[in-house]
């Protein structure tokens, strides 16, 4: 295929038109393949299952990496009666989205080993939860999202309930699965009105009504408000995070991680193929909505943070008020907009995972979790490595120039300013200093207070630990060089 | 003569009925459970309405998935219910309030 160039496949015969095209699947059809394999192999492997599954499971994300990366240069197509689209937007979030999750894996290792009756499931949900996510990052129509988006959510909804006798995770684990089936059906109500009001499940269908209708349709407000409430819930935006600070904080910390990340690639590229490749005529209308969650999240996510004593549940509200400034990048409705909230995006998952990477490695000398705050006092004097990691996050996170964070929140602030939006970006910068707060706080624990608690690390951990070093290099190492993935953003917005 | 109006209405009653049982439900984690399904269902009738009045296949098609997918929800939904009255002895839907803050 890679030799043919798009008109060669048009004028081939039917069946084998659709055949040669249906490669560009090939990614999902091997990750479906080896995530089964992978389940029949940890069912009849013992006592070894899990090392055999962890090992499977990274050699699958490999393949796909690798599957995927061949594809970059295929040809944009859509396929399947166009409920499948391959463009340039999906490919790069597919590669991302493997990427993370293989990194999830690698991190979540070591804390796994130390967890007292470990399973193999983690790895076998995270992979099915990452072929939610590829079929997300490729739909174009109402089926294929919600199907890709339940997939996603009933993997994470299990995996919060992973240590079956957590109380807390059972807790987080209900409440997670109750709001979550509310979005859905939220969302699927909008798509319903929506269906009924333009006749056509298909994004691009939907979108070419709407440019040839005139006047209001309070209809189609109706089911675009349905719809962004369902994809706020899905973000975690305010007034719709109730489930964020629960689920973080009662979930064990490498499912936190796994939703803190992934996920929210998979959610932004949902909201972008529903809002603008979708409904991009009702612009207007959206923006202002999309306006007040951005504005809520940011108010309540930073204002909330502050008071929180719990390592976790500081980051959900952290995370809350992160989703702020990308709803603000989609909200301006044009491309540079959509480029520089995919750029928050991806930095926001580079530091999320090194974040809940460190706490990850860290543990109690009765090898429990690390929950409150002041249990990172005086880190710098037992692990300076992973205190030096620390810092980079939440310097980052903070918008700190120096680490990547702070170009990430500059270029939202620069889309803002481009459509007018003063008085939004001056909010987000006062919000950004009320943020600065909880973060250096952090870091004063870590640097100027003395040893609370002596911290021991999980063992088995060198490979985490290599790549969470890289991580944390990356974060500075973006801020040198930000241009290179800066222009990758923008040039997948034609 | 039954109209198109008819079915909505019916599927937004249904819906704001479902609704209204999760957010009103103090009792009983089951109950959320059947809401939900509720929720699903009305969402359904909304589609197959649609769909026979514009004479299109895809929303019925569509209610297929719906309802599969529902299912699979329903089976993981019951699981975290088995495993939070194993930890806790209790599915009322007021003692829920480990976590907060």
């Amino acid at each position: 295929m890679d030799s043919l160039d798009i008109n060669s496949i048009d004028s081939l015969p039917g069946l084998l038109n659709m055949l040669v095209k249906s490669l560009v699947v090939m990614p999902e059809i091997a990750l479906l393949i080896g995530t089964l394999t992978v389940l029949l192999v940890s069912l009849y492997t013992g006592r070894n299952s899990e090392n055999v599954t962890y090992v499977f499971s990274l050699a699958t994300l490999a393949g796909m990496v690798f599957l995927l990366l061949r594809g970059m240069d295929r040809p944009n197509v859509v396929l399947f009666n166009e409920m499948y689209v391959h463009d340039e937007l999906a490919k790069l979030i597919k590669v991302l989205i493997c990427v993370t999750v293989a990194v999830i894996f690698i991190y979540a290792r070591p804390y796994l080993l130390n967890l007292k009756n470990s399973r193999p499931e983690f790895y076998i949900l995270g992979l099915f939860a990452t072929l939610g996510m590829l079929v997300m990052a490729s739909a174009q129509n109402f089926i294929t999202i919600y199907l890709g988006l339940e997939l996603l959510s009933l993997c994470l909804y299990a995996l919060v309930a992973y240590i079956r006798d957590s109380n807390d995770a059972a807790e987080a684990a209900i409440k997670y699965f109750v709001l979550g089936a509310i979005a859905s059906g939220l969302l699927l109500y909008g798509m319903s009105i929506m269906y009924g009001i333009t006749g056509s499940l298909n994004l691009a269908e939907i979108n070419i009504y709407l440019e040839n209708i005139e006047g209001l349709n309070i209809g189609l407000i109706f089911a675009l408000t349905f719809i962004v409430v369902g994809v706020a819930f899905k973000f975690g935006a305010v007034p719709f995070h109730m489930w964020v600070p629960d689920v973080y904080q009662g979930a064990p910390t490498a499912v936190t991680l796994f939703i803190s990340t992934a996920p929210k690639l998979a959610a932004f590229v949902m909201a972008i193929r529903l809002l603008s490749y979708g409904m991009q005529e009702l612009v207007v209308d959206w923006q202002q909505m999309l306006m007040i969650l951005a504005v809520l999240s940011l108010v309540f996510g930073n204002i909330i943070a502050i008071a929180q004593s719990h390592i976790k549940r500081m980051l959900a509200y952290s995370t809350i008020s992160h989703i702020g400034f990308v709803l603000l990048g989609l909200l301006s409705g044009e491309n540079f907009g959509y480029a520089s909230a995919l750029f928050y995006t991806i930095i926001y998952v580079l530091m999320a995972a090194g974040a809940f990477g460190v706490l990850l490695l860290l543990n109690k000398h009765n090898r429990s979790d690390i929950d409150e705050l002041s249990d990172l006092k005086g880190l710098n004097q037992s692990h300076p490595r992973l205190a030096i990691i620390m810092m980079l996050m939440m310097f980052s996170m903070a918008g700190m120039p120096l680490t990547v964070g702070f170009y990430a929140k500059l270029y939202v602030l620069q889309s803002l300013v481009y459509n007018d939006f003063i008085w939004l970006a001056i909010l987000a910068v006062i919000m950004s200093i009320v943020g600065a707060f909880y973060y250096l706080r952090v870091i004063k624990y870590i640097y100027f207070d003395d040893l609370l608690v002596r911290l021991g690390t999980q063992n088995n951990a060198l490979m985490a630990n290599a790549i969470l070093t890289t991580n944390g290099l990356l974060i500075v190492g973006l801020f040198i060089f930000p241009n290179y993935l800066l222009n990758y953003c923008v040039s997948v917005f034609p | 003569m039954i109209t198109l109006t008819h079915f909505l209405v019916l599927g937004a009653i249904l819906f704001s009925l479902s609704i209204a049982g999760i957010f009103l439900n103090r009792k009983n984690v089951i109950l959320l459970l059947m809401a939900i399904e509720l929720m699903l269902l009305a969402v359904n009738m909304n589609f197959v309405a649609f769909s026979y009045y514009l004479d299109d296949l895809a929303g019925q098609v569509f209610v297929f998935f719906i309802l599969t997918v529902a299912a699979a929800e329903a089976a993981i939904g019951l699981a975290i219910l088995v495993v939070l009255y194993r930890n806790r002895s209790t599915i009322n839907v007021q003692d829920i309030d480990n976590l907060k803050g």
